[in-house]
C-alpha cells in the first residue's frame, strides 16, 4: 500500500471515518447515560451506520434530512459537528438546541437537519411538505426522511407517501428496517416481505437495499436523489439492517435470540466495509486503525468540550415558545 | 375504618393486579398496545398477562396508535371491554380523532343505542429528561371532551381500585398514570378492591388551606403540607382521583371550611385543569366564604424542555406550592 491516497480512496475512507465516528459517538453516549450526564434515553444507531452514511453520501450540503429517536447517526452523516451534538444531549447551553431538545430532538438548520422526531413516523409529512416547499421556491434541493420499520405502520406514513406522490415532491423516504420495534419483531407488525413494495400503492418506485453495505446504499440513494431533483417525485428505499445493541439506554432488556444477534454482528457494516477497502487496495489495515483512533479522539474531545460547557440558565426556559411578535408581552399568554 | 388486611405493592404491580383480576372475571376484556405482551409493557404494567390469557387477549400491536384506539372503540361497540395502552400518554395526539370524534361521541350520536366501555391508559412521563414529546400532562384535553371519563390516581391502592372500576364502567375512560409513581409502593387492600369513579379522597386533613391535586401533584402537595405544618399552617389535601366527573362537593365542602384554595397541577397553565377546578369551586362556594384569592400552581406555559435546569424551572416545584400556600395565608 502506498501512503498517498487517490481521490477515490479519500472519498471511500471518509465514508469509513464517518461510520467510525457514529460508532464511537454512540458508545460514548451510552457511557454518559450510565454516568448520568445524559437524561431520558439514548437510542444507539450501532450496526446501522451504513444506512445514514450511504444515503447522506448521495446528498449535497444544501439538501435536508429529517430523523427519528435513533437520530445521532443521521446527524453525523449529514455533517453536524460532534461538539454541539454532545452538548445538546448532555443538556448544555452550547448544544445545537441550547439544551431544549436533547438526544431525540437535535435540529441544526445550518447543516440541513430539519429535526429529529421522537414521535415514530412523525416527520414524514413534514419532509414531504419541506420538499415541496423547496421546489416551489425554485431550489433543486431534496429532503430525505429517515424512519424505522415500526414507523411504516403509522397512518401518517401512508398519508405522507401518497401526498408526496401527488405533489411530485422531491423527497426520499428511507425506511431503516432493522426488523424490530423495541420488543416487537416485524413479523408481528406486517404481513408482507418488503415494506418497499408498498411504494407501488402510491405510484412511485420502491427499492430494497442491503442496509449494511454502505456503497450499495449510496448507489440506490443517488438514483432516488437524481429522480427527485429531476422533478419526478418520491422514492421509497427500504434498507434491511439490524441494531446490534438493545433498543435504548432506558430500555436495555433485549429478548432477541442470541444466534440472530451473532448472525448480524458478523455482518457488522463497519468491519465489512473496512475489509472491502483493504481488499480493493483503498486503505491499509493500519490506516483503518488510524481512522478508528481519530474517530475516538474526536468523540472524546466533543464529550470533554460538552461537559465543560455551562448548563442553560433556568431563566431561559420560557424563551422561544413563540416567534417574536408585537403582542408578545409578559402576562398575555397564561 | 375496619381493619382490612393490606399488602405493599408498587403502583405498576397494583395496576397489573387490576388487569389480571378483571380479565379473569370478564372474558370480553382484551388488552392491546405496543410491547405489552412479550415484553410485558415498558413499565411492566401488563407483565405476565400474555402467559395467563394468551395472544388473542393480550396483543402486541404495530405502532399504530390511531388504529389500536379505533379498534378499541369498535370492540367496545359490540360488547367487549378493550383496554388500550398508549406507551407514553403523549402519543394520544395520534389517536385523538378516534378517541374524541368517535369513542367519546358514538353513544350520543346514536341516540343512546350504544355505549363505549373502553379504557385508554398510559403514563405521563415528565421529570426525567424525556423532553417535549414525551413529557406532557394532557388531562385538560380529555376533560374538555364531552363523553369521556378522566382518571388520574396518586397511590397504588387508588390505581388498582380505579382501574377496575374504569374497566367495568360503560363509558370511555382515559386513565393517566404517572411514570415516576410506577415504582412507588403503597398499601393495597386484599381481596376485591374497587374505588368508585367520581369520589374524591382527602389525603391529609387540615383547617387552614385546601390544596386540590391529583396524580403526582398529590405527593408534591403532601410534601409541602408536611413542611408547612412545621410552621403551623395546616393544609388539607383533597385528591379528586377522577378529574371528570369531578367530586366538586368534596372540594367545595373543604374550601368552605378553610376559605383558601390552591390547585396544584402539572399541566400547562393556559386552559388547564387547575383553572377548571378554580372555576367549578367558585360555582359552589360563595365568594364571601373565601379568605383569599384562589391560587393555581401549574407548569409554565412552555413545551417541556430537556436539560435539567430548564425542566425543573418549568414544572411545579415544592417551593412553588409552599409559596402559593404562604401567599393565600397572607391575603
Ligand atoms: C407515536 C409513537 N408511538 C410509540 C413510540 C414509542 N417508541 C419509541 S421507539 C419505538 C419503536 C420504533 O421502532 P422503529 O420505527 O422500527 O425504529 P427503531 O427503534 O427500530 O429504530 C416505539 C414504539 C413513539 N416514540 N412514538
Ligand atoms: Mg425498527
Amino acid at each position: 500500500m502506498t501512503s498517498v491516497e487517490t481521490g477515490a480512496s479519500v472519498a471511500l475512507t471518509q465514508l469509513y471515518l464517518t461510520m467510525a465516528r457514529i460508532r464511537a459517538f454512540e458508545a460514548k453516549a451510552m457511557d454518559l447515560f450510565a454516568e448520568k450526564y445524559i437524561r431520558g434515553s439514548v437510542h444507539p444507531y450501532t450496526g446501522e451506520e451504513a444506512v445514514a452514511v450511504g444515503v447522506c453520501a448521495a446528498l449535497r450540503p444544501e439538501d435536508y434530512i429529517t430523523s427519528t429517536h435513533r437520530g445521532h447517526g443521521h446527524c453525523i452523516a449529514k455533517g453536524l459537528e460532534l461538539r454541539p451534538m454532545m452538548a445538546e444531549i448532555t443538556g448544555r447551553a452550547t448544544g445545537y438546541c441550547r439544551g431544549r431538545g436533547g438526544s431525540m430532538h437535535i435540529t441544526a438548520m445550518r447543516h440541513g437537519m430539519l429535526g429529529a422526531d421522537a414521535i415514530v413516523a412523525g416527520s414524514l409529512a413534514m419532509a414531504a411538505g419541506a420538499a415541496y416547499g423547496l421546489q416551489l421556491q425554485g431550489k433543486d434541493a431534496v429532503v430525505v426522511a429517515f424512519f424505522g420499520d415500526g414507523g411504516a405502520q403509522q397512518g401518517i406514513f401512508h398519508e405522507a407517501a401518497n401526498l408526496a406522490a401527488v405533489l411530485d415532491a422531491p423527497v426520499i423516504f428511507v425506511c431503516e428496517n432493522n426488523q424490530w420495534a423495541i420488543s416487537t419483531p416485524i413479523s408481528c407488525a406486517i404481513r408482507i416481505e418488503n415494506i418497499a413494495d408498498r411504494a407501488a400503492g402510491y405510484g412511485f418506485p420502491g427499492e430494497v437495499v442491503d442496509g449494511n453495505d454502505v456503497l450499495a446504499v449510496r448507489d440506490v440513494a443517488a438514483r432516488a436523489v437524481e429522480r427527485a431533483r429531476r422533478g419526478e417525485g418520491p422514492t421509497l428505499i427500504e434498507a434491511k439492517t439490524y441494531r446490534i445493541t438493545p433498543h435504548s439506554a432506558a430500555t436495555p432488556t433485549d429478548n432477541r435470540a442470541p444466534d440472530e444477534l451473532s448472525y448480524w454482528r458478523e455482518r457488522d457494516p463497519i468491519v465489512r466495509f473496512g475489509r472491502e477497502l483493504v481488499e480493493a487496495g483503498h486503505a491499509s489495515p493500519e490506516r483503518l486503525e488510524e481512522l478508528d483512533r481519530q474517530a475516538g479522539e474526536e468523540v472524546e474531545d466533543a464529550a470533554e468540550w460538552a461537559l465543560a460547557s455551562p448548563y442553560p440558565d433556568a431563566a431561559a426556559a420560557e424563551e422561544d415558545v413563540y416567534a417574536p411578535a408585537d403582542w408578545l408581552t409578559p402576562g398575555r399568554l397564561a | 375504618m375496619s381493619a382490612v388486611a393490606t399488602r405493599e405493592l408498587t403502583m405498576a404491580d397494583a395496576l397489573n393486579e387490576a388487569l389480571r383480576e378483571e380479565m379473569q372475571r370478564d372474558p370480553t376484556i382484551f388488552v392491546i398496545g405496543e410491547d405489552i405482551a412479550r415484553h410485558g409493557g415498558l413499565f411492566r404494567v401488563t407483565a405476565g398477562l400474555l402467559d395467563e390469557f394468551g395472544p388473542r387477549r393480550v396483543i402486541d400491536s404495530p405502532i399504530s396508535e390511531a388504529a389500536i384506539t379505533g379498534a378499541g372503540v369498535g370492540g367496545a361497540l359490540i360488547g367487549c371491554r378493550p383496554v388500550v395502552e398508549l406507551q407514553i400518554s403523549d402519543f394520544v395526539s395520534l389517536a385523538m380523532d378516534q378517541l374524541v370524534n368517535h369513542g367519546a361521541k358514538w353513544r350520543y350520536m346514536s341516540g343512546g343505542q350504544v355505549s363505549v366501555p373502553l379504557v385508554v391508559r398510559g403514563p405521563i412521563s415528565n421529570g426525567i429528561g424525556m423532553a417535549a414529546q414525551h413529557s406532557q400532562t394532557l388531562e385538560a384535553w380529555f376533560v374538555h371532551a364531552p363523553g369521556l371519563v378522566v382518571i388520574m390516581p396518586s397511590t397504588a391502592a387508588d390505581a388498582k381500585g380505579l382501574l377496575k372500576s374504569a374497566i367495568r364502567d360503560d363509558n370511555p375512560v382515559v386513565f393517566l398514570e404517572k411514570r415516576l409513581l410506577y415504582s412507588r409502593k403503597g398499601e393495597v387492600p386484599d381481596g376485591e378492591h374497587l374505588v368508585p369513579i367520581g369520589v374524591a379522597d382527602v389525603k391529609r386533613e387540615g383547617r387552614d388551606v385546601t390544596i386540590v391535586a391529583a396524580g403526582a401533584s398529590v405527593q408534591l402537595s403532601l410534601q409541602a403540607a408536611r413542611q408547612l405544618a412545621r410552621e403551623g399552617v395546616e393544609v388539607e389535601v383533597v385528591d379528586p382521583r377522577t378529574l371528570k366527573p369531578l367530586d366538586i362537593d368534596a372540594i367545595a365542602e373543604s374550601v368552605a371550611r378553610t376559605g383558601r384554595l390552591v390547585v396544584v397541577n402539572e399541566g400547562a397553565r393556559a386552559g388547564g385543569f387547575a383553572s377548571e377546578v378554580v372555576a367549578r369551586t367558585l360555582d359552589h362556594v360563595p365568594l364571601s366564604d373565601f379568605k383569599a384569592t384562589p391560587e393555581r400552581v401549574t407548569a409554565k406555559d412552555t413545551p417541556i424542555p430537556y436539560a435539567t435546569p430548564l425542566e425543573r424551572e418549568v414544572l411545579p416545584s415544592l417551593e412553588d406550592v409552599v409559596s402559593a400556600v404562604t401567599r393565600v395565608m397572607q391575603d
